[in-house]
């Protein structure tokens, strides 16, 4: 492929003020939380209106991560590759936080009543699980775990994000009252994520194949 | 009768009590009826809502029920915070949304099992004694409130209708109106919302028919104009904007229940030995506290009406 001058998308992607530009939209939901809770705007139950904030924000990174690989991949940008990492590590940090607001102000530090919690609800059973994936995919994501673990382990190790991504979407539609929509629409996203990976397209790039193929960060690098 | 010790900060009576409550209580003392009956309510009561309804110029006779007179939630707290999914299934939706609902006129139809079917008006709901019931109202999801509610006993009215002696269950209905209630459009449970008792739980005088909360009307997205109110059982049970009562000889069906039936049974007491299957009942979060509290069994009000299921398994009957 001739060597092609670079568009003005792929300069501002690699532009070195993307990734502070990234960083900073990842804080935005954090900032916003803090103003409601301080403005009052958490409403008349304040905890448990964070808890839901936090958690729908921690779904909603996972599947913006998810996404990076389509998109890149759809519209040529391989420069979108290098945000993958500190997207998904965002939807980490809001898990935690999601977590820890429900552990450490909802139940108020209670090991008891949250271990019950964790054995007892197959919703909080099946959010703790992601919470865990992700920790330990957020524990290896740092570029001397890949060297360490070998790209092949790292790669089928890091699979499991899809997992947790899965496992946050049937949180979120368990933990609902009645027939609500919402988590479906989330739930949809992300088998419409998922189902990407196994089409075959028309795009230029578009190799198709096994989810395998797709979660490599770097293959498709250099198009 | 219990008496409030009112702490230092609280604000005196007569700077946060509804003005009609206010005046009517200045006629219960001027009539020499019960001048102790203004004292044990200690009106904490909450601050009246901008032009939100008008307050109720009937007296008011006092009935504080609540034993431990917990600090009454601020109105614009239990006004702003409501599950009526025909409203929407936020909680901000009902506050938001139920401005289309018309209560005028209205009208609930009493028919079944009953020696007198009657159809009564509005006006014929607000012509009962009026009385304010201070009541702590527990939610499913593990959050409560205190509400002073005004209403009379739904035993009241079932006499009116001369139950007959088949009459085992008391059926609520909720409206159905998509023109009213734009939450229809969703089948988040199925519509009309349903509701029943038992007929010994619908005679209890802790039960009432609330038709104003903190002095003044009903507001729309807490049930306008007539809503159940039992105090001893989650949230659900106090059904909203009711219809229709029918009085039957089989248990009749109920919202919840009918969605989930494992994790939502026919009484649904307060009860924290029994879980919700998603959700521990041990504690709850009073609306505007910060930590949890232990939830008591039927609510606090087991001295008034555990008989009722004396010899009961409530782990199965839940």
């Amino acid at each position: 492929m001739a060597a092609v001058s670079k568009g003005p998308v792929a300069l501002a992607l690699s532009s070195r003020w993307a990734k502070p530009v990234v960083f900073a939209l990842g804080l935005v939901p954090l900032g916003w939380m803090v103003w409601l809770g301080l403005s009052g705007g958490l409403g008349v139950e304040p905890v448990a209106e964070a808890v839901r904030q936090s958690g729908l924000w921690a779904l909603r990174l996972l599947l913006v991560a998810l996404a990076v690989t389509p998109l890149r991949i759809l519209t040529g940008q391989a420069g979108l590759a290098r945000f993958r990492r500190m997207i998904g590590l965002f939807a980490f940090f809001y898990a935690l936080l999601h977590v820890s607001v429900y552990v450490g102000v909802d139940q108020f530090f209670d090991w008891a009543a949250v271990w019950k919690d964790i054995v007892k609800r197959p919703y909080i059973t099946v959010g703790m699980g992601a919470l865990v994936i992700l920790t330990a995919l957020a524990a290896t994501s740092t570029n001397g775990m890949v060297r360490r673990l070998g790209g092949r382990r790292w790669k089928a190790l890091h699979k499991a994000v899809f997992v947790a991504g899965a496992a946050g979407c049937v949180h979120y539609v368990m933990l609902v009252k009645g027939w609500q929509y919402p988590p479906f629409v989330y739930a949809a996203i992300f088998l419409g994520l998922v189902a990407l990976r196994y089409a075959k397209g028309p795009v230029a790039g578009w190799s198709g194949g096994s989810v395998l193929a797709w979660v490599s960060p770097r293959r498709h690098e250099g198009h | 009768m219990l008496i409030k010790v009112r702490s230092a900060s609280q604000a005196s009576e007569n700077e946060v009590t509804p003005r009609g409550l206010f005046l009517s209580r200045r006629s219960i003392i001027a009539g020499g009826i019960a001048g102790g009956a203004a004292l044990a309510l200690g009106g904490t009561g909450g601050l009246p809502g901008p032009a939100l309804a008008a307050p109720f110029q009937a007296p008011l006779t006092v009935s504080p029920k609540d034993p431990k007179m917990d600090a009454q939630t601020p109105m614009k707290s239990a006004t702003s915070y409501n599950n009526f999914y025909e409203f929407g299934t936020d909680k901000t939706d009902p506050s938001e949304n139920a401005g289309t609902l018309r209560t005028r006129p209205w009208e609930i139809a009493v028919d079944g099992d009953v020696g007198k079917p009657t159809t009564f008006g509005i006006e014929d709901l607000l012509s009962f004694p009026l009385e304010e019931r201070v009541y702590r109202l527990r939610c499913v999801e593990g959050w409560s409130m205190v509400i002073p509610w005004v209403g009379f006993p739904l035993a009241e009215l079932l006499k009116r209708v001369d139950p007959t002696g088949n009459a085992k269950y008391v059926a609520f209905q909720t409206l159905a109106d998509r023109s009213q209630m734009p939450g229809l459009k969703y089948p988040v449970l199925q519509w009309p919302y349903v509701e029943g008792l038992r007929m010994d739980e619908a005679m209890h005088p802790l039960t009432i028919l609330a038709v104003g909360m903190y002095g003044e009307t009903m507001p729309n997205q807490n049930g306008a104009p007539v809503r159940l109110v039992v105090p001893w059982k989650y949230g659900f049970k106090s059904i909203k904007s009711i219809v229709r009562i029918t009085l039957t000889q089989d248990q009749p069906p109920t919202s919840w229940n009918r969605s989930q039936p494992r994790e939502y049974g026919f009484y649904s007491n307060v009860n924290p030995e029994v879980d919700h299957p998603r959700w521990s009942q041990a504690t709850e979060r009073r609306v505007g506290e910060f930590s949890r509290r232990k939830t008591l069994p039927f609510n606090g009000y087991g001295e008034e009406v555990a008989s009722l299921y004396a010899g009961m398994d409530l782990r199965k009957n839940y």
